[in-house]
């Protein structure tokens, strides 16, 4: 069996990814990610085939994973929020070309600079593609430091079952953050050689390429994409229940702010209120078809982010009006604690009283 | 069960380093942990801090919002942390180099002269081991022999006088408070 090990979130990932196979990582420092690319300089030395590269700017790094990717490496970068917008060009490009590659957001305080503190405002911006032109990117929005190391071999099988970037969305706190960890043995790789670029006399000659100046071929492109993108909503969506079973309310939160919803929960244990949680693992496919089974009977719901409410739309898109969604919010860097959400889950059970 | 502690002292005391061999012999023993540091823009001399979570049960937020116990290095610690501390919590306090004592009410105090003692030691480096000697000892959480065990693995491969100075400093720590 392997061994449990207490490691900082950042490693975690760094460690999964080169224990899945990832031989190629470019990466530009900022805060609070910094202890991915220090490990992967470290550690993907000692390994055969591994290269390291810390590349001269944000968008450097996306595109020599396209590169990696395109000539068959598994790949990644990382970053936080103002350096991923960065990279948007890139998984852009990667989603056209149809190209496998691993992208980790450990997300900070925004819009712009912002700050360095746990935050989850690139909700909207991991969730909807990001870059510009029509697609999707598989989100996945880990909650725990084994699920930092679970997901993260996961997002690089997903990244080549489906041909495009994967994003592992968490944040500040999760990469700071040591925690007991036990290290799956990843899958062997399974990725077909003829999308793989091998040089001269190897073969046919492949073309991967992002331009396509005829609509025609372009539309063509555009619905294979979307068959793609309405295969992955209908097979992979992940999500945990947390006490919903004889729930009056359902908490919906991802990530760290699932985790202190968690906590909320336990310490209104005997309060008689009776309140559940609905994580998403998956941000994209979100699982809606699960939300809304809860809503047969479940009628009220409260979305807590910390962000001044983006998950909360797809939360409504999923409901469809058939339940009562309430918010509660800190954006900005702010970690609320359970105390906190407790009392704001036993205001609004208060109101609701009052309302029957 | 659930216990948080905050270690907290200038950047260099050892402060992380408590809080990571803690939250080591913590798993060790079997039980759930977090570990979370203070990070990011902190300033040549201010403090350095860390948060570490034990518990029976899946713990939900890393963050003590209540410390049951506070390790406190130096004086800014104190004035930062006196009042989280939990009621019937515990505070430690390197007595060596804080002068003034806690306002609050209502919470132990527990004195340790870790700098002074560690330098009659022979290096004042390990006076953070000496508190976790005071602080295992009063918490009861695992014995010394884990706590020992887990500096080696972090620590790595440092030369065996390193541990042993270590050892020395620990178990000074844990006879030096009576229970």
């Amino acid at each position: 069996m392997n061994k449990k090990v207490l490691m900082q979130g950042n490693k975690v990932i760094a460690e999964a990814a080169i224990r899945a196979g990832c031989r190629f990582y470019a990466g530009y420092p900022i805060t609070p990610q910094n202890e991915i690319p220090e490990y992967m300089a470290e550690n993907l030395r000692k390994i055969e085939g591994g290269t390291f590269i810390q590349s001269e700017s944000e968008i450097a790094a996306i595109h020599m994973v396209i590169g990696a990717s395109a000539a068959g490496a598994r790949a990644m970068t990382s970053s936080s929020s103002p350096g991923i917008s960065l990279k948007q060009e890139g998984i852009s490009s990667m989603a056209a070309c149809e190209l496998p590659g691993v992208i980790v957001n450990m997300m900070r305080g925004g819009p712009g600079l912002g700050n360095i503190r746990p935050s989850q405002g690139d909700y909207f911006q991991a969730t909807r593609g990001g870059g510009h032109g029509d697609y999707r990117t598989i989100v996945l929005a880990p909650a725990t430091a084994q699920e930092l190391a679970d997901l993260t071999m996961e997002a690089f099988d997903l990244a080549d079952k489906y041909r495009g970037p994967v994003i592992m969305l968490a944040d500040g706190m999760m990469g700071q953050m040591m925690e007991p960890v036990v290290f799956r043995t990843p899958r062997p790789r399974n990725y077909h050689d003829d999308f793989i670029m091998k040089g001269a006399e190897e073969g046919k000659s492949k073309i991967i390429r992002g331009l396509i100046l005829d609509p025609l071929d372009m539309e063509e492109h555009n619905w294979k994409l979307d068959r793609k993108y309405k295969l992955i909503s209908q097979t992979e969506t992940r999500h945990e229940l947390y006490k919903a079973d004889d729930a009056d309310i359902i908490i919906v939160a991802y990530g760290t702010a699932a985790r202190i919803a968690k906590g909320a929960i336990k310490r209104l244990q005997d309060s008689g209120l009776k309140v559940g949680l609905f994580r998403p693992i998956t941000l994209w496919p979100f699982p809606e078809r699960e939300l809304r089974e809860l809503a047969e009977r479940v009628e009220d719901f409260l979305v807590f982010e910390m962000s001044t409410g983006q998950m909360l739309e797809d939360v409504r898109l999923a409901l469809q009006g058939y339940a009562k969604i309430s918010f509660h919010g800190r954006p900005g860097g702010i970690v609320p604690t359970p105390a906190e959400l407790a009392n704001v889950i036993v205001r609004h059970c208060d109101e609701r009283c009052k309302d029957i | 069960m659930m216990i948080k502690s905050i270690f907290s002292g200038f950047g260099g005391q050892g402060v992380l380093m408590m809080g990571y061999v803690f939250a080591h012999g913590a798993m060790s023993k079997g039980y759930q942990v977090t570990y979370l540091p203070a990070y990011g823009a902190e300033v040549r001399g201010g403090t350095a801090n860390c948060t570490v979570a034990v518990a029976d049960e899946e713990i939900a937020s890393p963050i003590a919002s209540e410390p049951d116990y506070v390790v406190a290095l130096n004086t800014p610690s104190l004035y930062t942390f006196q009042n989280r501390i939990a009621a019937e919590g515990t505070l430690f306090l390197n007595s060596s180099i804080i002068n003034i004592r806690p306002t609050r009410q209502g919470i132990n105090v527990v004195e340790i002269p870790c700098g002074e003692m560690a330098e009659k030691i022979g290096n004042p480096r390990v006076s953070n081991t000496v508190m976790m000697g005071a602080f295992i000892k009063k918490t009861g959480l695992f014995s010394p022999d884990i706590y020992m065990k887990s500096l080696e693995v972090v620590m790595g491969g440092k030369k065996k006088s390193v541990m042993e100075i270590n050892r020395v400093a620990f178990m000074a720590g844990y006879d030096f408070l009576n229970i």
